[in-house]
Order: structure tokens, then sequence, then C-alpha cells
């Protein structure tokens, strides 16, 4: 090897990327060319001053949350907890070496054991469904996956997460602001949230396509929650919130009034 | 991804190296809210491709995704990305556990140094940049950053050549006042 393909491989002996009979002649090289080993202890310094800097970035920890949010339900820990909870559910067979394996929220269960116990219409079982939805929504954290007031912020967030272009109506002026919005799986199917608050309040309002309820709102109370659900251009609507049926009347007035101006 | 043990596979596979995927996609942008939009796309990318890898090296797999991410990134934001001059982190720089014993003059000199090097390395061309973020951060060999960055082993080597000597030029200053 010449001079300068000594040189030109000076930055693989550092790496030690050489092999050995390459080392050995670069470093008989080295032996008799200045040039040679002031360029290497040139390289050599500039690598140790930048280890030792410690440069190293780590991830902020949200982040780890909002990329276990963005991917595709199942991955998530709630997801693998929906997952297993629908095929307990779906057996519904007294498996309680299953139930003590999931280790989960004994509250949660419970409820559903009564519930399941007799077998509730479609419609009893989708209100259950979103009042637990709700439930853990509010318990695992896990209200938002986008944190927003500005509905051009959340509207395009669910474009190519849905197969349908959400409503999405920001109601501050009327003393329900929008504070954020989710994918959700419920009633077998991804749908889109949109988080509102009343003062203190949160409420979900979970939207798919479809036209199975009536235009006009039914409210129903179920443990200390209000729900209401109605179908409007082509969109099924359920509000769930812990406030009053007075106050969720009031949000559906002003929402249902923005959606036909 | 319906196959569930893919779906574990990818748990135990590809989301620990989240703190390599950061660290890459900040340097790259150096910027750390661009950062955290980067990395979380690659990791879409990576978990919708998943199914199809069947590698044994998946830190570097999803560092070439990382890098991928980067560049469509940096083509549509190539101007505001150029118009970024400040470096948060350089203000926010923490002196490593093992040198807390020193003297409060000698962590000055120290943190002083790090924001230099950090300051060196950020003002790097990108592709010096990328091979040098790979090589002395990431400690990934030849063949690995080869792989990564879509070029000859030869060519890894002479950046990381030239990439050194640049940030010897550019820390040689430093060097004298010390």
């Amino acid at each position: 090897m010449n001079h300068q393909q000594i040189l030109e491989l000076l930055p693989a002996y550092l790496d030690q990327e050489l092999s050995l009979s390459e080392a050995g002649e670069l470093e008989r090289h080295l032996e008799s060319c200045e040039a040679c080993r002031q360029a290497y202890a040139q390289q050599r310094d500039a690598s140790t001053q930048l280890r030792q800097a410690e440069l190293r970035i780590d991830a902020p920890p949200a982040l780890l949350q909002r990329i276990e949010a963005a991917l595709p339900r199942q991955i998530t820990p709630r997801g693998l907890l929906r997952e297993r909870f629908g095929q307990w559910l779906t057996s519904r067979s007294s498996n309680w070496a299953a139930l003590g394996a999931m280790a989960m929220s004994i509250a949660v269960l419970s409820v559903s054991v009564t519930l399941y116990r007799d077998v509730p219409s479609p419609e009893q079982r989708l209100t259950q469904e979103l009042v637990d939805d709700h439930v853990r929504s509010l318990q695992s954290n896990h209200l938002f996956d986008v944190i927003s007031t500005d509905r051009h912020t959340v509207k395009p967030w669910f474009n190519g997460k849905l197969d349908f272009a959400p409503p999405v109506i920001d109601l501050a002026q009327q003393g329900y602001p929008l504070v954020g919005g989710r994918l959700d799986f419920v009633n077998d199917r991804a749908v889109a949230v949109m988080v509102y608050r009343y003062q203190l309040h949160p409420i979900n309002l979970y939207v798919w396509p479809g036209n199975d309820a009536g235009n006009t709102p039914v409210v129903v109370e179920q443990k200390g929650y209000h729900l209401a659900h109605w179908s409007a251009a082509g969109m099924t609507y359920w509000a769930i919130t812990d406030a009053g049926a007075q106050e969720l009347n009031g949000f559906i007035t002003k929402l249902r009034a923005q959606t036909a101006s | 991804m319906a196959d569930p043990t893919s779906e574990q596979r990818f748990r135990t596979q590809v989301l620990p190296h989240l703190n390599s995927a950061f660290n890459v996609a900040r340097w790259l942008t150096r910027n750390d809210q661009d950062a955290q939009d980067v990395t979380q796309e690659a990791y879409l990318r990576a978990y919708k491709f998943f199914p199809g890898f069947h590698g044994e090296n998946p830190r570097a797999w999803l560092l070439a995704i990382v890098r991928n991410t980067f560049y469509t990134w940096y083509q549509q934001n190539r101007e505001q990305a150029s118009a970024t001059l400040f470096d948060e982190t350089i203000h926010s720089l923490e002196v490593g556990n093992a040198y807390q014993d020193d003297s409060p003059e000698v962590m000055l000199i120290r943190r002083e140094n790090q924001k230099q090097v950090h300051m060196a390395l950020r003002n790097l061309p990108l592709e010096f940049r990328e091979v040098m973020v790979l090589r002395e951060l990431e400690e990934l060999s030849y063949k690995e950053i080869a792989a990564i960055v879509g070029i000859p082993m030869g060519t890894v080597m002479s950046r990381l050549g030239r990439g050194r000597q640049q940030l010897a030029v550019l820390l040689a200053p430093m060097k004298q006042e010390a």
C-alpha cells in the first residue's frame, strides 16, 4: 500500500474495521510517516472528543406513549386488554384461570360479569360498551390521541385512520370547548371520538357512519352517566358524560345547530 | 398485522430501539419536535413493513426507515429546516453522572466542551453528520452503516474520515484555549 492508500484507510483502522494483515501493514507505515501519524491523531482526537461529550439524546418519555397511541389498536396494552377481554366475553364460560391471568381492573370485570349474566339487547350492549369505554378512557389516562382545541388540527388527524371523515365541530363559544380526539373501537368497528369539556366534565362524542338511531336524541342514564344517541346526515352519534342530563341536552342542541348550519 | 406473534415480535424487537431511533432523528432534524414527528412516522412505517422483515438486525432495519422518513420530511421542509438555528438542547445539556465528583470549575469546563462539540457536530453537512452519528453515537459497524445509508463500505470510511477532519478543524480553536 502506498502513502495515499494508507491515508484513506486511517478511519477504518481507527474503527477496527481492517483485517489483521491490513492493520499490520498500516502500523508499519505509521512508524515511518509523520504526516500519517498526525492525520491519524487528528481523527482519533475528534472521535474521542465526540464520544466523551455524551451527545446521545434519549427519546422523551411521552414519545413512546404517543407512538403506541398512533399504532393500530392491537399493539397497545389497552388494545391487548380489549382483545383478551373480547375473547373472554365471546367464550363467556366461567374461565377463572383466564380471568386471573388478565390481572385487570376488577371493577370493570365485575361490572361486566353482572351485566352479561342476562343476555342484553344489542342496544343495551352498545350502551354498556360505551359506558365501559368512557370509564376506561378516563381511567387509563387515554382520553386523547390528539390534543387540540383547534378543529383544523383534529379533523386532518383522522385522515387515513378511518374509512370516513367525521364532522369535527368546535363549541367553545357555546361553553363546550373541543379538547381533542382519538380513535376507538366500539360496536365492532373503528370510530372517531371527539372529546369536549363542559366545565370540569369530559364529554366523549362517538361518531361512525350509519342511520341506525332516530333523528331525535334519546337520553338514557346508566350508572350515573348520561348517554344520548341519534343519527344525522348518515352518521350515528353517541354522546356520554358524567355531567347532568340538562347539560348533555344543551350540548346536543348546540352541536346539532352547528351541524345543520 | 393481525398475526399476534408478529405483533409480539414488533413489541419486543422494534419498540425497544426507540432511543436509537429518536437520537438519529434528533441529529438529522436538529430539532426536538421534528425529531418526534419523524420518529413517530418511522414507527408507523416500520409497523406496516414489519411482517416482511426477516433479518436479524431490527435496530439497523429501523434506523434505515428513520433515515428514509427523515429524507422525505427534509425534502418537504427544506426551507424551514435551514432556518432553524437555535437548538434548545445545547442550553440544557446535563453533565454525565460519572463526572459529578468533579469540582465546579472542572464541571463548567466540561459543560463548555460539551457545548462546543455539540455545536460542531450539529454544523457538519448532513452527509457527514449522518455517518458520524451512526458510528460515534450509535456505534454501528461499517457494514450496518453502509446498509442504512445505502452506500458502499468504502464510502462510509471516506465520509467518516472527512467528517472527523472537519470536526477537528471546527474544534481546533477550542483546543488552543484549553
